[in-house]
């Protein structure tokens, strides 16, 4: 990829920086966790993907990401939303299916909503938010907009055929996306070599004349490199697709018999759990002592707790607005 | 007669179906090693083996356009789409081919296709996986749509319509899958082309199918403590639909109310209207009423969803309703 190369600052930069990476992991886990405890508490309902295993993604993604930058997002977008700073709160009660949830209890878990934050939503039709990213970024490009749509998708997507069109038009009208799949080897049930006839997905982009490159997505400051090269290449106004090589380490929503791997499967990859790989990293620079880890975990316990607060305080929306927001109001 | 539930039942009948025929395949996605997204194929690979029972990717026109291309030669395919919500993607597939083909060619061809795929709302989901676009395939000529709403149904419906020559589109209502009864023998009279009577009643015709039958039920049991005797008319065939049936109730009980869990607009529930309108016209003493999905996409918090689909009470409330209207 030819992309002007400089000095940015990257995850290891400074001990700061480090610890604000994971902090930002720990704090989609454990609001996640604590998801999983509401839901078998009914508090939560429906489909419940966790994104537990893939964080060092959204984390190591977000710093390249500007705040006048777009995102699309997918059904397993709690990790992507809250890296992105939608506040943990709304995010909590939108799965509680509260009015001060942040897509008004309509959506729920599948589909967090931020517009103020550029954050284009959780789409639950596989594949369904990849056109969206294209018109996102024709229309800043014919405004003039010096900025970038990214586009989160799972490896499962790339068999659609809205994948493919997309990377297409993407590529022949030369609009600013990066395409960001997140390949877990997975979708659902079906392994990867099972659906793709070409399993190194990034190859696909060749097809469309569209640059690409991989990237080992549990190691949060890979991530980040790749991440801030791929972005700059696409301000220069061209799209690409970034793969990153993660794992899911919970079922493909709250419940599934698993029968498609393998526990062994599960436990070699939970030994690269993108947490632990980065916590012994900076324990090796002496950046992590035991109560480093303490203060961020409490500090992030404050966050989810105040989350869950916030959103069992919230009001329920009246049965009476039931039909609100199905067409926009006229402006007087 | 036997408990089953109605996951039991469509499995039963997909391990029947391939048992049969050793041209029927199974192809959708994660149909395979996943068991399917409902449970309702675990087991099937290991006994059929992967050449049958096929794992498809997310590539629902390809896979869909697959089962099309299978039956035109000389294989019996059952295609699963994991929900209708997701079959939209396919939808040029099964309207554009599936259901012309035949016409198209000049009748040089058949497309003996059978389509299953869940519908409906209830489980939390919200608008992206909870509609009901049943009515979309019914409207469309070359199809057959069928609607399965007891656990009988589910068990036997499959195989009469792989028996079929053409298309035939399977719905099956996701809040129904976990649900227990009786399964019966396959019944003498068994096919898909009548509606049943799933309860007689001489003051109203309650007029439904799939998901909305248990809700029809309720309100009749609750009608029935009031003293109102409710006949419960489950289509079971969307298209076509066994309007003979309908128009028979309805001369008997001169009132009926459609419950649907489409959208009012442009739905079966109009559609059945509209023929109680044209075909017994002078056998009614009140308008027809349709309890239909509130006009919104399914929201996902629980209470808003409660109160946006056809719900015991409304149908209740709605016989009274038209019971209380005088000419
Ligand atoms: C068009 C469509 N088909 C099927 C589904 C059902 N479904 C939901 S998620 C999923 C697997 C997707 O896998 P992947 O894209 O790899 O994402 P992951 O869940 O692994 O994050 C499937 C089959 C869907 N939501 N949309």
């Amino acid at each position: 990829m030819k992309a002007p190369t400089r000095n940015r600052p990257v995850s290891l930069a400074d001990r700061q920086t480090a610890l604000d990476r994971l902090e930002a992991m720990l704090l989609i886990r454990r609001f996640e966790e604590k998801c999983a405890e509401l839901y078998s508490g009914g508090k939560i309902w429906g489909f419940l993907h966790l994104y537990i295993g893939e964080e060092a993604v959204a984390v190591g993604a977000m710093p390249a990401i500007r705040p006048e930058d777009a995102i699309v997002s997918t059904y397993r977008e709690h990790g992507h939303a809250l890296a992105r700073g939608v506040p943990a709160g709304a995010i909590m009660a939108e799965m509680f299916g509260k009015a001060n949830g942040c897509s008004r209890g309509r959506g729920g878990s599948m589909h967090l909503f931020d517009v103020s934050r550029r954050f284009y939503g959780g789409n639950a039709i596989v594949g369904g938010g990849l056109p969206l990213a294209v018109g996102l970024a024709l229309a800043d490009k014919l405004q003039q907009r010096p900025v970038v749509t990214v586009c989160l998708f799972g490896d499962g997507a790339v068999a659609e055929g809205e994948f493919h069109e997309s990377l297409n038009l993407a590529a022949l009208w030369q609009l600013p996306v990066l395409f960001l799949c997140e390949n877990n080897l997975y979708a659902m049930g079906t392994a990867l070599d099972r659906h793709q006839s070409q399993a190194k997905l990034h190859l696909k982009a060749d097809g469309y004349g569209m640059e690409a490159t991989a990237v080992d997505g549990m190691d949060v400051a890979a991530v980040e490199e790749e991440m801030g090269r791929a972005m700059d290449y696409v301000r220069t106004g061209k799209p690409l697709l970034l793969v990153a090589q993660t794992y899911r380490f919970r079922a493909h929503s709250m419940y599934d018999a698993e029968l498609y791997r393998s526990k062994e499967e599960v436990e070699a990859w939970k030994k690269r759990d993108p947490i632990l790989l980065w916590q012994a990293r900076l324990r090796k620079l002496d950046w992590l002592r035991d109560e480093d880890l303490q203060a961020l975990e409490a500090r992030v316990a404050i966050q989810v707790q105040e989350a869950v607060e916030f959103a069992a305080a919230g009001a329920w929306e009246p049965v009476e607005q039931l039909l609100r927001d199905v067409t926009t109001p006229v402006q007087l | 007669m036997t408990k089953s539930t109605y996951r039991e039942a469509i499995r039963a009948a997909l391990h029947e179906a391939l048992a049969n025929n050793p041209r029927t395949i199974l192809l959708g996605e994660d149909v395979g090693r996943y068991g399917g997204a409902f449970a309702c194929s675990r087991g099937l690979l290991e006994e059929f083996g992967p050449e049958r029972i096929r794992d498809t990717p997310l590539s629902e026109s390809a896979f869909v356009g697959a089962g099309i291309g299978a039956a035109l030669n000389g294989l019996r395919p059952i295609v699963e789409v994991m929900t209708v919500n997701f079959s939209l993607l396919a939808l040029d597939q099964i309207v554009n081919n599936a259901a012309t083909l035949r016409h198209m060619s000049g009748g040089q061809v058949s497309v003996p296709l059978v389509i299953r795929m869940a519908t409906g709302a209830g489980r939390r989901l919200a608008a992206q996986h909870s509609h009901s676009w049943e009515v979309w395939y019914a409207h469309v000529p070359g199809l057959r749509v069928l609607a399965p709403a007891t656990i009988t149904d589910a068990r036997y419906m499959l195989g009469a319509a792989l028996r079929e020559l053409d298309p035939v589109v399977i719905f099956e209502h996701a809040m129904l899958y976990p649900s227990e009864g009786e399964l019966d023998k396959l019944p003498e009279d068994f096919n898909i082309d009548r509606a049943a009577v799933r309860r007689p009643g001489r003051d109203i015709s309650l007029i439904t199918y799939g998901g909305s039958l248990p809700k029809a039920l309720a309100a009749a049991a609750e009608l029935a403590s009031a003293g109102i005797e409710a006949e419960v008319i489950d289509l079971r065939s969307l298209r076509p639909l066994d309007m003979p049936t309908v128009l028979a109730s309805v001369a008997r009980t001169h009132r009926a109310v459609i419950v649907d869990e489409g959208w009012r607009t442009c739905s079966l529930a109009a559609e059945i209207s509209a023929g109680i309108m044209e075909g017994a016209f002078y056998d009614l003493d009140a308008p027809v009423a349709r309890i239909c999905s509130a006009e919104v996409p399914i929201p996902y918090a629980g209470h808003l969803e409660d109160a946006a689909l056809p719900q015991p009470a409304r149908i209740v409330a709605a016989v009274q309703e038209v019971l209380a209207h005088h000419e």
